[in-house]
């Protein structure tokens, strides 16, 4: 119980702030607030990017009965999991009973735009550094407002891999004067 | 009023004497002139378009007006210390020629600078180096040195240059008041345009092949071939052409001397070249560049090998007094050293001080077509001055041309 | 053309008399300008920066069609701006090369590119003898390469401020290097100092298409540049000294690129120099980089 109010005592430093843009119409805007961790710091994260009108997962998980043998999959079958696949299926992160929140190893529910929480159980140092802004990307004010994105942004939460990407165009080589 | 008499008369004395000529001598400024205006021309085109009209690029950011530049430092610098022997010790024989050496070195100067301003990519901006009006940036820059030294340099030599010959115009002595501390004051400075110049480059840690303590010395020596080369020739196209009687053993000190500076040229060349080879360490790259060329990148190679040649050449020839003394092997030793020296000390120290650049890419660097075209004119620019200064001071110091009897042209 | 009056070969082609004569007008009061109390910018008095800012304002306004902004902020107080960049991060897209070209105003054609990605052999490490800065593959990370990109690395030992023979590049308050483009006279000695490959020359007329231009302007920053003067990053001076990120940082799609305040312990520099390895590049040079090179892995 200490380390799991220890958990969310960190949690509550972190304030986020769910923009609505891309939020389906489904998703209450969650927001804390909380004493940011750096005066005058606020963390803003934007909506996880699910898949379109795949949220909420309970509107068809609610009449199904949850399964967690390891199988090959027949509605999410896009979902090829590489991220220890060996030792881990749908429902160590997703939760049996409400499939909107994910749940950490301790059973504590998680709602999706607080993955990271889940990320980090593995990832710490990941973790750590993503908190302090060194790892993934920042936006906003070197000395103020900065807008953060989730693991799940950049890392396909079943394929964490980074995909490779198509480079802008190179640099012309110098040329010499024509004539 | 006598005195300003006396100076129109000299004004208009040295007009005529400028303008009065054999065929050789009008073809020679048909030349010049040709390549001056061809050199404007391409010039103006460099300014309107920008220095895009150069080979130059952000990879090699420096190639042939700052080599030319660099080569020609050494030889304002060296025509100036054969003043060392004819003063210090007043060997006559030399002393004849000191005249022509410091005319010679107001003529590279006025390359130098001109070398410079063709250079930079704002020459309408050149008067922000100018002390006062606009900034130097003291001390820290070397190139703000330079412009100083190079400038002061000039000044000196030619109040020296124009005092003597005004003098001799009007039949009298120079004066030693004048003349010998200013003269003195040359021979540190000469050195000084030198080493401020080598400093130039040496002081960029950036550059391993210039950021080495023997690139001073180093310039001071092949200066010491470079310049008396010009000088050599010069003064042996006067004693051709002119009745100014300059004896042999003038020539042959001087040969003797440039065997000395280009042994110890090329002593230099080879302990770098040796320390860069031996130790192979990432810094090897450039003299690697210059030598052997990386992978297909070989342009600058056989100009290497040909400056060696010449070099080596030059020093055997000049070593060996039977060889010195022979006119003809003379002055091929002569064209070996001046060759060797341009190669060595222009694109020989510029471009490989680039290439590989800074993130280690190679651009292949060689002059285009506009470059060669702006440098010949500054070179045909400065041969003009020097021309003209020669027209009029060896009719002086033969006594030909004085204050009191009408101007003979010779 | 209004060439009809000009005596032929009296004016470089493509000049009429009346744009020689503006030409000639503007540059003699430049000159005027200039010489007149009116010098280098960092030596320049707050209001008449403030009116210099504003004819600059007014001429980029004519020149583009557009709105200008062209700020004259100062550096902050307590503050020297760092950046850190993660190479075990780094995939060499390219993003910040081109981000940067479009905030910052640069020449597109002949293109100018204040920020070089270079590719590396993972088994030579950090090499430059080997770094390919054209690589062209479909999609990056190439097999076997990391990427090492490289700008202005704001040194506090800056060798570039050092040697330029007018003053005209010099070291802000907050450490960021920047030039006076009205002051250099593009020698490129500064070019020749940097170890970095950092500084970059306009060999022709810069182009920049009105519709891409950025109106928020800085005058030692992104405000238009002309033919023959040096220019180089600046930090996003236009944006950071209001407290934005660098345009790199922003766009970089793997948060390789990290910005801030070195004298702030709780910045995100600090905690890449206290927790992480971290790198300069040919620290052996003694140019003391603010740009820090690390592997967040």
């Amino acid at each position: 119980m200490k380390r799991a109010a220890a958990v969310l005592s960190l949690l509550l430093l972190v304030l986020v702030v769910v923009r609505s843009g891309r939020a389906r119409a489904e998703t209450p805007p969650q927001t804390r607030q909380a004493p940011p961790p750096v005066a005058g710091e606020t963390l803003e994260v934007p909506p996880p990017p699910f898949s379109d009108g795949i949220y909420p997962c309970n509107t068809c998980h609610d009449s199904l009965k949850p399964n967690p043998t390891r199988r090959v999959l027949e509605f999410h079958d896009e979902i090829q999991l590489k991220h220890d696949e060996q030792h881990r299926w749908c429902l160590d992160c997703h939760d049996a009973v409400n499939r909107d929140v994910l749940h950490l190893a301790s059973g504590q529910k998680l709602s999706f735009d607080e993955s990271y929480m889940l990320c980090g159980q593995c990832h710490g140092e990941k973790l750590r550094d993503w908190r302090a802004g060194v790892h993934g990307r920042r936006t906003g004010q070197w000395n103020g407002h900065k807008t953060y994105l989730l693991c799940v942004h950049c890392h396909s939460p079943h394929q964490p891999h980074f995909k490779p990407l198509a480079p802008k165009p190179a640099p012309k080589p110098p040329m010499r004067p024509i004539r | 009023m006598n005195e300003l008499r006396q100076f129109s008369r000299f004004v208009s004395g040295s007009v005529r004497l400028v303008t009065r000529g054999n065929g050789a001598y009008w073809l020679w400024l048909f030349v010049l002139t040709v390549l001056i205006l061809s050199g404007a021309e391409a010039f103006a085109r460099q300014v309107r378009s920008g220095l895009v009209v150069t080979a130059m690029r952000d990879q090699v950011s420096w190639g042939f007006y700052i080599g030319n530049f660099t080569f020609l430092v050494g030889v304002a610098a060296a025509a100036v210390v054969l003043v060392i022997p004819a003063y210090v010790y007043n060997w006559k024989p030399i002393r004849e020629i000191v005249i022509f050496g410091e005319l010679l070195a107001v003529s590279a100067i006025v390359m130098c600078l001109l070398f410079v301003l063709v250079d930079i990519g704002r020459p309408d901006r050149f008067w922000h180096l100018l002390p006062i009006v606009g900034h130097m940036n003291f001390p820290q820059s070397i190139l703000a040195w330079d412009v100083l030294v190079l400038n002061l340099y000039f000044i000196v030599n030619f109040i020296v240059v124009t005092h003597i010959l005004y003098r001799a115009f009007h039949g009298k002595h120079y004066s030693k008041k004048v003349v010998v501390p200013l003269v003195l004051l040359s021979i540190p400075m000469a050195v000084g345009i030198h080493t401020v110049t080598a400093f130039l480059y040496n002081g960029l840690a950036a550059r391993p092949y210039w950021n080495s303590s023997i690139l001073a010395p180093q310039f001071l020596a092949s200066a010491f071939c470079s310049g008396p080369a010009i000088l050599l020739a010069v003064v042996q196209l006067l004693r051709r052409f002119t009745k100014f009687e300059i004896q042999d053993e003038a020539i042959w000190k001087v040969a003797e001397m440039m065997a000395y500076a280009t042994f110890i040229n090329l002593f230099l060349h080879g302990a770098e070249a040796f320390k860069e080879y031996y130790s192979n360490t990432e810094h090897a790259l450039y003299t690697r560049y210059w030598f052997q060329g990386i992978g297909e990148h070989r342009t600058l190679v056989p100009y290497a090998w040909t400056a060696v040649v010449l070099n080596v050449a030059a020093f055997i020839l000049f070593i060996t007094p039977k060889a010195r003394k022979n006119v003809v092997l003379l002055n091929v030793g002569c064209l070996a050293t001046y060759a060797g020296c341009y190669i060595d000390k222009g694109m020989g120290l510029i471009i490989p001080g680039l290439t590989p650049d800074a993130l280690g890419e190679i651009y292949e660097y060689y002059p285009s077509i506009a470059e060669l075209r702006v440098a010949a004119g500054v070179f045909a620019l400065g041969f003009l001055v020097f021309t003209l200064m020669l027209k009029v001071a060896v009719p002086i110091l033969l006594g030909e041309f004085h204050g009191t009897k009408p101007a003979t042209t010779s | 053309m209004e060439t009809d009056e000009v005596p032929e070969g009296k004016l470089p082609k493509g000049v009429t008399r009346r744009e020689f004569a503006s030409i000639a007008a503007a540059a003699a009061a430049g000159w005027l300008t200039t010489a007149c109390g009116n010098r280098r910018l960092h030596e320049i008095p707050k209001d008449k920066l403030r009116s210099a800012v504003a004819r600059m304002e007014a001429e980029y306004a004519a020149q583009y069609g557009r709105a200008v902004r062209v700020s004259d902020t100062g550096p902050m107080d307590d503050v020297v701006f760092a950046y850190a960049l993660d190479i075990s991060r780094c995939v060499g897209c390219r993003r910040c090369v081109h981000a940067c070209v479009e905030e910052n105003n640069q020449s597109r054609d002949p293109e100018v590119q204040w920020i070089r990605v270079l590719s590396m052999d993972k088994e030579k490490g950090v090499d430059f003898k080997d770094a390919n800065p054209y690589y062209a593959p479909e999609t990056v990370p190439e097999e076997g390469h990391f990427y090492v990109p490289t700008a202005c690395q704001h040194c506090r030992n800056a060798p570039c401020t050092k040697v330029c023979p007018t003053g005209a590049t010099w070291t802000e308050k907050d450490g960021i290097v920047v030039i006076d483009y009205d002051w250099c006279i593009g020698c490129r000695y500064c070019m020749a100092a940097c170890p970095y490959g950092a500084r970059h020359f306009n060999w022709g007329k810069p182009t920049l298409p009105a519709e891409q231009v950025n109106t928020n302007m800085h005058v030692l920053g992104n405000r238009p540049r002309q033919q023959g003067v040096v220019e180089k990053c600046t930090f996003c001076i236009q944006r950071v000294r209001e407290g934005r990120y660098p345009a790199c940082v922003e766009v970089c799609p793997v948060g390789a690129r990290k910005f801030g305040n070195l004298l702030d312990p709780k910045s995100e520099i600090r905690y890449i120099i206290e927790n992480k390895r971290v790198l300069l590049l040919k620290p052996e040079l003694n140019t003391m980089p603010k740009f820090f090179y690390f592997y967040g892995t």
